[in-house]
């Protein structure tokens, strides 16, 4: 009898709980996700993720200047290094992105001032939220401002490069990012300009301000003898500048594939025409440099990845991987002679920021306009890609110079841009900081 | 009392310091400095520019010994410092007025 009771029980129990479950099933199928759901998030990801590779080259950037520098700078240059990051994102979200990417005219935006989201509403970026572009963006104007305390490092008064990271940030960089990727006058000049991840937006931008900055300032004390010819001013970590060179390597891999702003097919190629020229840049500048001097020098090497890599950025989902290979193979060589060049002609750059950044940059938007697959002249397409290629590069070059050279010579008239003789002997680190980087153990309190 | 100084090459400052010990030198102090003789410079190029070396590192070492000893330290050193090459260094013996021992306050000789 008990028996038989428990085995009804236990029949019950099963199917009550059997039931509940049947029940409760359509209710988890409401949980379902859109396809399209999942690509947005997914596309949201995947930026997030190459922004913060991008803001991981701020260190790269850090260690190749301050490898190539001297030790009693470096504090000073990790600093600039710092700020040009740190104000560069308070200054590109109150003001710069808005210029770059809100509704206006042809050549900047005039709404959207501190990320006004009314303006920025969904939807405004495709899938992408604001924050998510926003953080992507602004990764790229700090990329644009670092590029030129390399070139005005040990001499440049850092009250004074502080106001410039702003400016940078706030105004000359926007402007530029406006004509392009905010919809501006250079996506109506011929088939419209192809600078896909920045070559000429980001770099060129960088590249050309420190021109500037390096030719108003003058040469650091020592850099040329009496007849005028370029002495050595070795840097005091080669270490430093290599492991920030790979440093930067990685982070491309979210600076090109990254925007693509998508997590979509096209990715994987752009990662692989971004290596493939990193990789021709390093071979070809280092082969160059062994051959002009005799030596494989390592810095130049260093360099000549970089040009590989600043090269490519412009036409990465646009060459095929010959066409990357040969634009990094040539921005390697044109790099070690752009170097020379300019140290021969009175122009200081500590690291190659100019060489590297400004002229590699106009090499690799220029050679676009031969290599895309899609519009390229070495395909058939004819001149109109080239055209715009062209117009882009030299307006983003006008632009800059002069702006970026307004703001210079304005510094200079008023607070001042470079220090003064006995603290740029001495080394900047104690004057403008306070401490030595490299400061001695205090062994005196045990 | 005498102070033996040397100028030596830096990578045979163990073997130096070995010798000494051998023969009964108690204390050393080394510093590393740079200096040339009569080796001369090179020139070097980096980013295709040119730089010359003349400096090169050396590490001076210093011995403080009683008058009588201060020939074989200076033997010790010539014999164990050399390469055989341009640049091995020189050695000099200056006389010293006083020598005081920190911890108990003995002077003179007893100091050694």
């Amino acid at each position: 009898m008990r028996k038989k009771l428990q085995r009804r029980l236990l029949f019950m129990g099963t199917g009550a709980i059997l039931a509940t479950l049947l029940l409760a099933a359509p209710a988890l199928a409401q949980e379902e996700v859109s396809a399209e759901a999942v690509q947005a998030t997914l596309d949201n990801i995947w930026i997030l993720i190459a922004a913060v590779l991008v803001i991981f080259m701020q260190a790269g950037f850090a260690l190749v200047e301050a490898g190539l520098t001297r030790a009693k700078s470096v504090a000073n240059i990790m600093m600039k290094n710092l700020m040009d990051f740190s104000a560069g994102v308070l200054a590109f979200g109150a003001i710069g992105f808005a210029i770059a990417f809100g509704e206006g005219n042809g050549f900047f935006g005039f709404e959207g001032w501190f990320l006004n989201t009314n303006h920025f509403a969904d939807g405004y970026f495709g899938t992408l939220s604001l924050p998510t572009f926003f953080i992507f963006q602004v990764a790229f104007a700090a990329t644009a401002a670092t590029i030129v305390s390399g070139a005005m490092a040990e001499r440049t008064k850092f009250r004074s490069y502080f106001v410039y990271s702003f400016v940078i940030t706030a105004l000359i960089y926007p402007i530029v990012v406006h004509w392009l990727w905010g919809g501006g006058w250079l996506n109506d000049i011929g088939p419209g300009m192809i600078d896909f991840a920045g070559s000429t937006i980001v770099h060129s931008v960088g590249g050309w301000a420190a021109l500037m900055g390096a030719i108003v300032l003058g040469p650091r004390i020592g850099k040329y003898d009496a007849d005028g010819r370029p002495r050595a001013i070795p840097g005091h970590s080669i270490p430093f500048a290599i492991i920030g060179v790979f440093i930067l390597f990685i982070g491309w891999f979210g600076f090109n594939p990254g925007s693509e702003l998508a997590a979509d097919a096209a990715v994987p190629a752009i990662a692989m025409t971004t290596l493939i020229a990193g990789a021709a840049g390093g071979v070809f500048a280092t082969l160059t440099v062994w051959f002009r001097t005799g030596v494989p020098d390592v810095a130049m090497a260093g360099n000549g990845v970089l040009a590989g890599l600043v090269g490519i950025t412009a036409g990465t989902a646009a060459v095929s991987p010959w066409g990357a290979f040969l634009i990094g193979a040539s921005a390697g060589v044109l790099v070690v002679f752009s170097v020379f060049f300019l140290d021969r002609r009175g122009v200081d750059d500590p690291v190659g920021a100019v060489s590297v950044h400004g002229v590699c940059g106009a090499f690799g938007t220029l050679m676009v306009g031969l290599l895309a697959t899609e519009g390229g002249l070495l395909y058939g397409d004819g001149f109109g890609l080239l055209g715009a290629q062209i117009v882009g590069v030299v307006a983003v070059f006008v632009f800059v110079t002069v702006a970026a050279g307004a703001l210079f010579y304005a510094l200079k008239a008023t607070i001042g841009l470079r220090v003064p003789a006995e603290e740029e002997i001495e080394g900047l680190d104690v004057v403008e900081h306070g401490a030595p980087g490299y400061g001695p153990d205090i062994t005196a309190l045990a | 009392m005498k102070l033996v100084t040397a100028v030596i090459k830096p990578h045979k400052v163990d073997e130096v310091k070995d010798a000494l010990r051998a023969i009964g030198v108690a204390g050393i102090t080394i510093t590393e400095v740079k200096g040339f003789g009569r080796q001369g410079g090179h020139t070097e190029t980096y980013r295709g520019a040119e730089y010359t070396v003349e400096f090169t590192p050396k590490v001076k070492v210093e011995v403080i010994v009683d008058d009588a000893d201060a020939a074989a330290v200076s033997d010790a050193i010539q014999t164990t410092a050399g390469s055989g090459q341009i640049g091995d260094g020189k050695i000099w013996t200056t006389p010293i007025d006083g020598l005081v021992r920190i911890r108990t306050g003995e002077q003179g000789k007893d100091a050694i």
